[in-house]
């Protein structure tokens, strides 16, 4: 969990308009499809000028914020070369909102990259396998152009092993590669990363899902060189297939800067306090399991353990834990007063077994555990986390009838016990408005909410009302909020609220919510920062996607699935926006299928310099 | 916007959910094309919220309707062209509980029946089957990476998987051996896995309260005293009552167990483990 993970997901991006592409709500009448500023190939400026422009550009040097970026180069055309000779960051929201060779064009000295494909509702099943995110053609102009790349961390895109044998032979420099929820590659490309890339810092792989087939299992790990290596991070959990421990050991041995590790759950107890001992410099790790890997009533690890984690002073970050067994957990104990961030999210403990390590977290500042544990459980991190600054606490059994063992008075108790929350993920069963007021009184500095009463359309557990009042009062109430998302019975009165309050909101989520056209149209309409609004099986239709048509160019996507739309109106947007790409997409299409359903039952549209993409498969539609 | 699909009539009544043990994902596709829905021709799986009207059997019917096997077979559906493998089809092996307080929920509650949908709640796949995770303990060697992995696409080779089947139901299922600590965590999930079969099979079809708390337990497997008898298959072929060997050499030599009704079983047609060892003694 380290901050880049919180950033990505919450989208700390304060480019709100992907200033760097035109605004295109102003008429531009020099070029009405590159930015503001000259078109590529203008003649050089005057002597003087020129002067003034290697000036800009070694103050523009220091300017790293992507917003600040964009402002400078809509100055006049002089700063707008002078910025885009000196951008070392290239952010790409969407990867479909411009053509690489348009990116590659105008910044030409770029040496990190960070690319997002795919909607986020894709992770949970909504978007058909095959819709494209290809990291292919980015690579290859990437490779062709940017010979000092160091950098690229791409979020929900499709790599394949040779996407990933084009950077290890294209990027000499090469340090990172952050892939978070990619898939279509496999250990081969692993191993040629690790054996081509020799100058690698950083290799993290965030629940990504790889194409291992279990006898093509490739041994990534050995391909390492076998000197000194400069590996700051090795995050590999979500690699579900078995790897080459030794090699593994080996490695750590070698790696001298070695600060994060984190182990998939082909580690057990005994090899990880090997790891340990070879790497009592971390601060980061996942310990895979937390179990012993002996069979029956065998040897006893746990004195080791105990000294193993006793001598690990520099350990700030745990995660793991998967299949624990919870007699090894008091080997954590020393340490856990130095922890600021724990993530017990797959780890099964009952609340008692929770509440040691959790008393003795003083330091903790993020925090992500499953419900189990427990109302009880969150008043002992109420009470003793005071410094926590980001909750989660995802469901032991994700299911609408599940019991869930945590409800509004957990939540209470947080918000009267971590007033310096600033980011927040709660799955439960059922809530009260009551408990989301004083959360919003308590936690004025909340920036992220998101609340998931998982079953659906319920009311107030007390009370039985909607759910209005309480959202109403996070958006009346937490100024800074940028990050929403709703749950519960809620009605038009709850967007009427967050279109009136919610003016810093970027990103909103909506399920299963709302009575009419009016609830959309309040959203697109008040809040004014809106930037990725994903709504699925609420009953918005056709005028109030059609009301939104002044605003979608300042949106990066917004996506609609199980609502009320149908082709007409989804026409009527792509006719109005020409620099809109408006898909349809379609489940278990039969390649032959020629006649229209009306009903539309996926919509995602965003704005876009490049047009209609020319990848779209089969059951994606562009208008 | 909340109506549900209601389940008129289950040729293959589905099974109860129980705790966490594998199941065979084939038997979900032939259940979806087999159950009989009220609703427009041809509509997906996904579109019941919309389009499909209430019926006066939805109530009682989805107390019956297993949410698991319906996940599998929405998640089948869209496994056609959507995520395949395992990250997009979610193990059957978390249990959604309570279908009896459910029922009891769901008459003070505004919402309708518990059809579950796509996507919902919204946890990426890798997070599910938590429940699960902490039963199965094995020995690292055998590379057994246990439930919890979203990426376990062949569980063939992953546990100790054995086919079971039981006199009288026409499909068998697959459990892990190694998920169980012994003989009575081991009966009492087999008592699970077909109570709710065997119950579906003695009723008649057009019966609608036939709910799930009526099912017989599947009691006395072990000891020959219920109605049905538990018995496997070693690596020779042959017939073996269950429960005399110590349970760790029982998983080694198990292939395959059966569930047989205990007035079939005669004396000699079965080896008691004591008898085939006096006979490969001689």
């Amino acid at each position: 969990m380290r901050e880049e993970i919180s950033d990505m997901s919450e989208d700390d991006e304060t480019g709100e308009r992907a200033r760097w592409a035109p605004d295109l709500s102003k008429n531009r009448s020099d070029d009405s499809d590159s930015g503001p500023g000259p078109p590529i190939g203008d003649s050089p400026p005057p002597f003087s000028d020129q002067i003034l422009e290697n000036v800009l550009e070694n103050v523009l040097e220091f300017l790293t914020s992507r917003r600040d970026r964009n402002s400078a180069s809509a100055v006049c055309r002089s700063w707008y070369r002078a910025e885009a000779q000196t951008r070392r960051e290239l952010f790409i929201g969407n990867c479909y909102a411009v053509a690489p060779h348009r990116a590659v064009e105008r910044f030409q000295s770029i040496k990190s990259v960070v690319l997002k494909g795919k909607p986020r509702f894709a992770d949970f099943n909504l978007v058909p396998f095959g819709w494209g995110a290809h990291f292919e053609p980015w690579v290859k102009s990437f490779g062709a152009a940017y010979r000092h790349l160091e950098r690229i961390c791409l979020k929900r895109m499709s790599v394949t092993d040779k996407d990933l044998t084009i950077i290890a032979e294209s990027f000499p420099l090469f340090k990172d590669l952050t892939l978070i929820c990619c898939e279509g590659f496999s250990t081969f490309g692993l191993a040629v990363i690790a054996e081509r890339c020799r100058h690698l810092r950083v290799l993290d792989l965030i629940e990504d899902y790889l194409e291992d087939e279990d006898d093509e299992v490739v041994d990534w790990i050995s391909r390492f060189p076998e000197t000194t290596t400069s590996l700051e991070s090795l995050v590999f959990d979500c690699v579900s297939c078995p790897f080459n421990f030794d090699a593994l050991e080996r490695l750590v041995a070698r790696s001298p800067s070695l600060q994060r590790l984190r182990v998939n759950h082909h580690v057990a107890l005994e090899q990880l306090r090997r790891l340990m001992a070879r790497a009592p410099q971390l601060t980061h790790l996942g310990t895979g399991t937390f179990r012993s890997g002996a069979g029956f009533g065998e040897v006893d690890p746990n004195l080791d353990l105990v000294s193993a984690f006793g001598a690990s002073r520099s350990l700030v970050c745990l995660s793991g834990f998967r299949e624990i067994e919870p007699e090894f957990l008091p080997a954590i104990y020393p340490i856990c007063a130095n922890l600021t961030s724990l993530n017990f999210s797959f780890a099964n403990l009952t609340a008692e077994e929770l509440n040691p390590v959790i008393r003795r977290c003083h330091n903790l500042q993020t925090f992500w555990v499953l419900d189990s544990v427990g109302d009880e459980g969150l008043q002992a991190v109420a009470e003793t986390c005071r410094d926590l600054r980001e909750l989660r606490v995802f469901p032991l059994d994700p299911s609408e009838d599940s019991d869930s063992s945590v409800s509004d008075i957990g939540l209470q108790f947080i918000s009267e016990g971590c007033r310096k929350l600033r980011s927040i993920l709660y799955f439960c069963q059922r809530m009260t408005n009551a408990a989301v007021v004083a959360m919003s009184k308590n936690c004025p500095d909340l920036v992220v909410f998101r609340l998931c009463i998982m079953g659906r359309h319920l009311p107030d557990r007390i009370t039985g009302e909607p759910m209005d009042a309480g959202f109403r009062a996070i958006v009346m109430n937490c100024k800074k909020l940028t990050r929403l998302s709703v749950s519960g019975l809620l009605t038009d009165k709850a967007f009427e609220y967050i279109g009136c309050y919610g003016k810093l909101i970027r990103t909103l989520s909506v399920a299963f919510a709302g009575d009419s056209d009016g609830g959309l149209r309040y959203v697109l309409e008040g809040c004014t920062r809106l930037q990725k609004l994903e709504i699925r099986d609420s009953p918005f239709g056709d005028a109030s996607l059609i009301s939104g048509l002044p605003f979608y160019y300042n949106m990066r996507f917004l996506w609609m699935s199980s609502c009320n739309l149908s082709m007409r109106g989804c026409k009527e947007v792509a006719r109005n926006k020409p620099n809109l790409v408006v898909e349809v997409i379609r489940d278990g299409v039969e390649e032959e299928e020629e006649e229209e359903i009306e009903a539309v039952e996926k919509l995602y549209l965003y704005r876009s310099l490049a047009g209609a993409r020319t990848d779209a498969p089969a059951f994606v539609k562009i208008l | 916007m909340e109506g549900e699909a209601p389940r008129l009539l289950d040729l293959i009544p589905k099974e109860r959910d129980w705790v966490g043990k594998e199941v065979c994902k084939v038997k979900n596709e032939i259940e979806e094309k087999l159950e009989l829905r009220l609703g427009l021709p041809g509509e997906d799986n996904e579109k019941e919220e919309k389009q499909s009207a209430k019926s006066a059997f939805s109530l009682s019917f989805s107390e019956n309707v297993s949410k698991r096997a319906f996940l599998g077979s929405v998640e089948t559906n869209e496994g056609k062209g959507t995520e395949r493998k395992a990250s997009g089809a979610p193990p059957e092996a978390h249990g959604t509980r309570n279908i009896n307080s459910s029922i009891a929920n769901n008459s003070s509650q505004t919402r309708i029946s518990n059809a579950p949908v796509v996507g919902w709640p919204p946890i990426r796949s890798f997070r599910k089957n938590l429940a699960s995770s902490s039963i199965s303990k094995s020995p690292l060697e055998t590379q057994d990476g246990g439930p919890v992995k979203v990426n376990e696409v062949d569980i063939n080779k992953k546990g100790c998987f054995v086919k079971i089947n039981m006199d009288g139901i026409p499909i068998g299922r697959k459990i892990d051996l190694k998920a169980y600590g012994g003989y009575d965590e081991l009966s009492s999930a087999v008592d699970q896995l077909f109570r709710g079969l065997l119950a579906a099979q003695r009723v008649p079809l057009v019966n609608e309260k036939s709910g799930g708390e009526k099912n017989q337990e599947i009691k006395g497997l072990l000891d020959g005293s219920g109605e049905y008898t538990l018995v496997y298959e070693d690596e020779e072929g042959d017939r073996v009552l269950v429960g005399d060997v110590p349970w760790k050499m029982f998983i080694s030599t198990a292939k395959r167990l059966r569930v047989l009704k205990t007035s079939d079983l005669s004396v000699s047609s079965i080896n008691t483990v004591s008898r085939k060892r006096a006979a490969t003694e001689c």
